[in-house]
């Protein structure tokens, strides 16, 4: 385990000595800010508008309209975000060969691939633990129900887990950075369209639901932790993380 | 303390290495001599457990690479072609996460930096990025990351490339001293290196081995005359014919400026006799040496024969088929 720590601790090192972790964050939040404040000016648009007609206070909801489509956008943001973020991490030892030393001291695949995720889902969530002043802000100045915002941030906490472990497998495939990121997208996009195919309806309709990356964030979002959402997440992680390791013992075989 | 049996490696269809088999004993400096892409660095990243090979096995340090792969990395130290190091960090971060890694912590590593950062000569750069440092310097630290955790075993691929004469010699002190505690694989291409450190040499072509001695006797055998070289005052002709009926002599060459060389069979020392007649003729005397072939002629020998010889071959086919 203390192998484990000792990687993940050189790579966020690693991550925040470099320019990227930084234009990264940078532009992390400021989207996701300048949407928050979108959502929030057509929020109170809103309310002023209802105001005028009691019968219709029940709708105005808060945690539904403004938190909802929030965690959507930052969850959008990470799709094109996290590829950069994870396309470095093997691609870049075995370009620099450096991956010689990694590979030839007495540490197990296994706490190189973990110690490498680590990094970078620590880096992100560290991103995503700045966009706390959102419901700060509004907890401040209104009233909210707490509840679905901490079901939502562990729900966006699990897509970085497997949008994290997808990447890594991505970067174990190739020496270069650029085409790791690519990949990465592509899978990703591919997991995120799984939800528009499902909206199509036909045979396929229940499974592509069920493989969507999108659809298993609805019910953290509506403050519902479900098991299948939870176990969905954790297995997609658990998956990109085997595959990871494989390719790196096939690897090593060639 | 290394035993490498009938190592092969395909990459693809491509043999690199057909059929190694060495052993290396404790306290040796081995050197693995051969040009470009002759399987030097393979043969060591197979020992390192870097990669497995196609079929064959190595024992190192009494641990099978196949069965035990972490005992056999907690016993070596490797510094690969191009130093593993991460320009971002510096050297003393470097050596210390390379430190971690290979199982040291606390007091253990603090005394392990500071020892392996003064024997390669890198604490007056301990704060500085690796990424800043020159080629020489960032290969001390590789070398440095390599005896980090006093390994008995040591596997340095070209460890003097790309230092300047003055670390070139500092570093080969460095591996001579080594060798007191430590046994040492290290892959060159440079001769002199070989026959500066190395007690055996492994010669390697095409995959394969196709020599295993020490230096001296390399030279011996395979030279095909002995050569001496004498100096005299007053050169005369017929210390020419002199030295031309001795026996065993076969060429006798002698120069303006008084130096004579002389070709002898192999297997006679024939350095007496002629120091007698040189003296006898009355020439002055001024030196005797007796030159060995060089390590370089033997190299060549032996790593080009196999061209020779598929070419001798080839020749022979299309003389056939004409």
């Amino acid at each position: 385990m203390s192998r484990v720590l000792t990687i993940a601790g050189k790579e966020l090192r690693t991550y925040l000595v470099s320019p990227m972790a930084w234009v990264v964050a940078t532009v992390f939040l400021g989207i996701s800010g300048l949407l928050f404040y979108n959502i929030i000016t057509w929020y109170s648009m809103q309310s002023f508008q209802l105001m005028r007609m009691p019968q219709m206070g029940g709708h105005v909801n808060i945690n539904r309209m403004v938190f909802q489509p929030t965690f959507q956008n930052m969850a959008v943001t990470l799709l094109l975000l996290v590829p950069i973020v994870t396309m470095r991490l093997l691609a870049e030892e075995k370009r620099n060969r450096t991956a010689q030393l990694l590979f030839t001291s007495p540490v197990r695949l296994g706490e190189i691939v973990a110690g490498k995720f680590l990094a970078a889902v620590a880096l992100l969530g560290g991103m995503l633990l700045v966009t706390v002043y959102m419901p700060l802000l509004v907890w401040a100045y209104g009233t909210m129900d707490w509840g679905p915002i901490f079901s939502g941030y562990l729900g966006m906490l699990l897509l970085i887990g497997a949008f994290v472990a997808m990447g890594l497998f991505a970067s174990s495939l190739t020496e270069n950075q650029i085409i790791a990121a690519v990949l990465t997208f592509g899978i990703l996009l591919v997991f995120w369209l799984l939800g528009w195919a499902a909206e199509l309806g036909g045979d396929f309709a229940k499974v592509f639901e069920h493989l969507s990356i999108i659809t298993h964030l609805e019910g953290f979002l509506k403050g519902v932790v479900e098991v299948k959402d939870v176990v969905y997440y954790v297995s997609v992680a658990a998956f990109g993380l085997f595959l990871t390791h494989r390719v790196l013992e096939s690897n090593r075989w060639r | 303390m290394i035993q490498a049996e009938n190592l092969t490696k395909y990459y693809g269809d491509v043999r690199a290495l057909d059929g190694v088999s060495f052993h290396v004993d404790q306290g040796e400096i081995v050197g693995l001599l051969g040009p470009n892409g002759a399987g030097k660095t393979t043969a060591m990243k197979i020992l390192t457990c870097f990669m497995p090979p196609t079929s064959g096995t190595a024992r190192v340090a009494g641990h099978d690479i196949f069965e035990e792969p972490l005992k056999v990395k907690r016993n070596v130290g490797y510094l690969p072609e191009e130093p593993p190091v991460y320009p971002e960090l510096t050297v003393q971060e470097y050596l210390s996460y390379a430190g971690r890694l290979k199982g040291l912590g606390g007091v253990d590593l603090k005394r392990a930096m500071g020892l392996a950062m003064e024997k390669c000569g890198v604490d007056h750069v301990a704060r500085r990025l690796i990424g800043n440092l020159s080629k020489g310097y960032r290969q001390r630290v590789g070398l440095a990351q390599a005896l980090l955790h006093n390994p008995p075993v040591l596997i340095l691929d070209e460890p003097t490339v790309g230092l300047d004469p003055v670390q070139i010699l500092e570093i080969r002190t460095l591996i001579k001293d080594l060798a007191q505690e430590h046994t040492v694989i290290l892959s060159t291409h440079i001769m002199q290196e070989v026959e500066a450190v190395c007690g055996r040499v492994i010669i390697i072509n095409e995959g394969r081995i196709v020599a295993v001695d020490t230096a001296d006797n390399l030279r011996t055998q395979m030279g095909t005359s002995r050569r001496i070289l004498i100096r005299v005052a007053r050169p005369s002709p017929d210390l020419v014919q002199k030295l031309m009926a001795l026996d065993g002599v076969l060429d006798v060459e002698a120069e303006d400026d008084g130096r004579v060389r002389i070709e002898s069979q192999l297997d006679r020392d024939t350095r007496e006799d002629v120091a007698r007649v040189a003296v006898e003729s009355g020439v002055g005397l001024l030196e005797l040496t007796g030159v060995a072939v060089s390590l370089e002629e033997v190299f060549l020998k032996l790593t080009t024969e196999d061209v020779d010889h598929n070419v001798d071959t080839a020749f022979d086919a299309a003389e056939g088929t004409a």
